[in-house]
This record gives C-alpha cells, structure tokens and sequence, in this order.
C-alpha cells in the first residue's frame, strides 16, 4: 500500500511569535522553523504500518518554497522512502492544500494520507477534512489509535465526549490528534542515509490545480494581554478574596 | 440581509450548549437565523432548540444515518441545506471542527476557523498561533461564508424564543464507507468541562492518578468540572477529554482553579477568556502565575485539603 504523509513546515512550536508594529503579519524572519508536530505525529504512524509487516511506502509530502526540502531530509531520515515537495512561494490556505493533496493521492494512487489534525501556525484543523471530502473518501479526524485490518481501518478519534471508534473504508484520510504516537529521534547514521533517499520537486504551476478561493487576511494584531493579579499568603486569604469577588457565590 | 444557518450540536437527545453559542455569533453578524438538527428522530433537541433566543426556523432532519454524528454522512447534507444561506456556522467543538471543513470543501468555499469576534458579515477575527496573534480575515460572499464559532469567545444567547419547527430533507447521497461504532466515556454526574461555570483543572504537579483524587474532590466541594493540562493527560493521570488548551478544550468558565500547573503557553491559550484564574503551585516562578488573579505558592497536598474545609465552612 501507499502511504502518502503531509509535512508542513511551520514556525517553532517553542517560538513565542511577534505581530509586526504594522499589523501586515506575524514577523518571520531569523525565526526558527521545523516540521509541524502534528504532522511528525503523521509520519510516525505511517512508519508504524510499515514496520509492522505491511507492505507500504511512504512517501512525505510538503507543500511551500524551495527550502522546505530542509524539513522533508529530515522526514526522511526519519525514515520515510520518498520525499516530494510541491514547489511554491505562495502561502497556502487549506483548501488549496487540500485540492492539491487530492491531486497528489491520486498520481501516487495512495491508499492512505495521514495529515497533522492541524498546524500550529494557523491552527485551522481543516485541510484533511477537506481532502475527505472533494476525495470522496472517509475521515477520521483527532486519531489517537489507528488499527489497519485488510482494507479496512478503525479508528479511535478523540472527542469533546471522550474517545470515539469509527470504521472506514480505504482509501481514507486519517488526521493525528496529539497521543496517537511519540515520533522518533532522529539519528546520525540515518540523517547520513536520507541524503541519498529521493527527493522530487514539482511546481505548483505545473500541477493541474485550479486556485481555490481563499480567505482575505486584512490585518493581524497581538491579543490583548490578560493582567496577571497578586499572590495571597494563606487559604484563609484566598478563599476571603474568592468572596469578596463574588466568585463563590 | 443575511440568512444564517446554524448546524447544532446534540447527543440525539440534549441539544449542546455550545449551540447556544453559536446562535450569538450569527446573532452578531445579524439577519435570520435558522437551526439545522440533524438526527434519526431529534424531536427533544429540535424543541429545545425552538426555544433559543433569536432563532426563527428549525430545520429537522431526521433520517436513519443521521443517529451518530459521522461527517462523510452529515456534510452532504449540510452542503445541500445551505442553499439559500448566506453564512454556515457550527460550533468550533470536535463535532464542528469535523463536520464543517467537509461541507465546505464540498461548497467549494474556504472556512473561517474559530471566530471570536464579527467585524461585518463577511469579516472576522480569529486566533493564529495558539492565540499570540489575531488575525482579521475577509471571506469570498459567494456562494456563502463557513464557519466554526470559538464557543470560549460567546455566551449563550439564552432562551425565550418560539421557532417553528419544520421537517427538512435532502436528496444527498450519502456513503456507506464510514461507519459509526462506539463512543467510550467514563461516566459522570460531573459537569460538563466545555460549559461549566466552574473548573478545577490538576497539572502535572498532581503527580499520578491516584493523586487525582484531591483534584476531584476539591471539584465536587465546588460543583466544578475536572480539567487537565496536557502534561497530566500525557502522562495517564486522567483521560483526553479533559484536556484544555490550544488542542484540547477551549474554555471560559466563570472560576478557574490551576493545580499544580505551570502554565505553558499553548494552556493557557484554552483558559484566557476565564473570569477569575486561581493558581496554586510550588514554584513561585511559574508562568501561570503571571496571568492567574490570584496566586498561591505552596505544596498542594497540604493547600487542597485546607482550602477544601474553608470552603465547607463557609
């Protein structure tokens, strides 16, 4: 089978982002970048399939500007087979990352695409949703089991109510909640072996994509800050401020 | 004038709070407001949500498939019964967060994720970045705007209201290739965590799930649900559902108590919008104490047990 993997490359999840003074955008430059949690979450479970004795490939998948292929190396030293980068300068809102994976699964006839159930930079938690849909195909959104039987998946998805079981249908599209898996670390010997793994690139504009409708972003702002309070010395303290706050009332 | 269509949230018997919710966000962009129910019977949820302020219709679509909320099976339906609608919301819940982003692929239209705030009909804010920046999008009018309404950013809009209540169907074909079967969940006269007005959540400094207990029973002196901090989920203490932060619940109860939590960024993006945040912890420099109204540095086994007798005293 075919596994295809959605890698975004996002801001640092440890990078606490600024707006700029200007309000045009989040300030980006020297800032640090890497894989998208969740979707390192994606490709774990992918490897997992594989290491398991299925017989599969997975193949990363990333979408955004030449240098992105930076991250996909380290897709595959984590030991994907294949990388392949859809090349382009343009931000990328969901929709069209979805018509664009849609385009992708079917060339590379997948039979399963895991994707992050959402990125942290914009934290939309749409695209595979939306894959789903103009697929065809089952989802099963906030993974945090995945059990693959034949043809068939189930699938445990974590929901406001507790933990939900689905079946679906192959292909599907499969979105990974946070306690699916612990990716692996990378090592040394492995960082060495991806540099000869394959890596293709192809232009977005080569692809047979229409450009899908997208959301205006008219100004970006910092929210505005919570005020911290003070620190009370005693239960006695605390539960007397509670009161007089009205809060236990 | 806008017509909106509001996709509620139930269990097949009560009609989710969080419906509410989104009832104020369409009641902020203005126009006509109708409810969708979509159920196998749904005849309770469709009464109770005759009864919110402000909602003209609803719309009762009541088949066999419909009995568990699987969204290949309801985003058809929903991208069918917008027709008409100048704006599609739901609740930015796991339900919402599923559903939505499927009908709006099928309606060909990007989705707003996560209002927070209505500028215009076709204008909103929402939070990027686990909240650290907000961003105002414009949204393409046609065919219709799609989004997911961040239940923390709205109270309810109340009841008072008389809709009618209308049978609906669509003529969408709907697939055989997902199938609903089962939901685990611990059972709990607890309330619900997304809609308590009280919340007492434990971290990681609650140690293990035995430890859990004085958490638990400090909620129950309250009348609060029980929340967690990733950490302690991660590490088993308490099950996922409890989970509040930037990929859990987002939250906004009147009374937030942090309990041996320190205060990542990403929980604290699920609390902001708390009334009053109490944190208690060992470590005086914890980040929670820089947004909690009321701080308090100590060892929570022995602070717990007191605060549990004042309370009772009082």
């Amino acid at each position: 089978m075919k596994i295809l993997v959605g890698m975004k490359r996002v801001v640092d999840f440890n990078v606490r982002i600024q707006v700029k003074k200007d309000g045009s955008g989040v300030e980006l430059a020297g800032v640090k970048l890497g894989l998208n949690p969740f979707d390192e979450i994606a490709l774990e479970e992918a490897l997992r399939i594989r290491e398991k004795g299925m017989q599969a490939e997975v193949i990363a998948l990333s979408i955004g500007p030449a240098d992105v292929q930076q991250q996909l190396r380290t897709a595959l030293a984590m030991g994907a087979d294949r990388a392949v980068l859809v090349e382009t300068a343009d931000a990328v809102q969901p929709l069209m990352a979805a018509r664009i994976l849609l385009e992708m699964a079917k060339r590379e006839n997948a039979d399963l695409v895991i994707l992050g159930k959402q990125a942290i930079d914009d934290d939309c938690n749409q695209t595979g949703q939306m894959l789903a849909a103009l697929w065809d195909r089952p989802q099963a959104t906030f993974a945090s089991a995945v059990e693959l039987k034949d043809k068939t998946l189930k699938v445990t998805r974590e929901v406001d109510a507790g933990l939900e079981v689905i079946e679906v249908d192959l292909p599907a599209v499969v979105t990974t909640d946070l306690r699916l898996n612990t990716p692996r670390f990378v090592k040394m010997p492995d960082i060495m072996k991806a540099k000869s793994k394959p890596l293709a690139t192809v232009k977005l504009a080569e692809l047979n994509v229409a450009a899908a409708p997208a959301l205006e972003a008219v100004s970006y702002a910092a929210p505005v800050p919570r005020k911290g309070g003070h620190k009370v010395e005693s239960v006695q303290a605390l539960v007397k401020e509670l009161h007089d706050r009205g809060v236990l009332s | 004038m806008s017509k909106i269509l509001v996709i509620a949230e139930h269990d097949g018997e009560k009609l989710n709070s969080s419906t509410a919710r989104a009832v104020s966000c369409a009641a902020a962009i203005g126009g006509d407001i109708d409810i969708a129910v979509f159920a196998a019977d749904g005849k309770a949820v469709c009464e109770a949500a005759a009864k919110l302020k402000g909602v003209k219709k609803v719309l009762r679509v009541a088949r066999a498939e419909n009995a568990k909320p699987l969204a290949a099976v309801l985003a058809p339906q929903v991208a069918k019964l917008a027709a008409g609608y100048s704006h599609v919301l739901a609740p930015s819940t796991t339900f919402g967060k599923d559903v939505l982003p499927r009908a709006a692929a099928l309606l060909g239209v990007p989705q707003v994720s996560d209002v927070m705030k209505v500028k215009d009909p076709l204008t909103f804010e929402r939070p990027i970045y686990a909240g650290n920046a907000i961003v105002t999008v414009k949204a393409p009018e046609k065919p219709c705007v799609v989004a997911t309404v961040r239940t923390a950013s709205w109270a309810g809009c109340g009841e008072g209201g008389s809709a009618a209540i209308e049978d609906a169907s669509t003529d969408a074909a709907l697939p055989s290739h997902s199938r609903y079967l089962e939901l685990k969940r611990d059972k709990t006269d607890r309330p619900d965590l997304q809609s308590a007005p009280r919340v007492v959540s434990g971290g990681r400094g609650v140690g293990s799930k035995e430890n859990f207990a004085i958490v638990y029973k400090l909620a129950d002196r309250l009348g609060a649900a029980v929340g967690a901090s990733r950490a302690a989920v991660d590490a088993g203490f308490v099950p996922n559902d409890l989970q509040v932060g930037q990929t859990g619940k987002i939250i906004a109860p009147d009374l937030y108590i942090a309990i041996g939590i320190s205060g990542a960024i990403q929980h604290l993006t699920g609390i902001k919008d708390a009334r009053t945040i109490v944190a208690i912890n060992k470590d005086p420099d914890a980040p929670i104490f820089q947004v909690a109204d009321l701080g308090l540095v100590g060892d929570l086994f022995q602070i717990l047990p007191e605060l549990e007798k004042a309370l009772e005293k009082r």
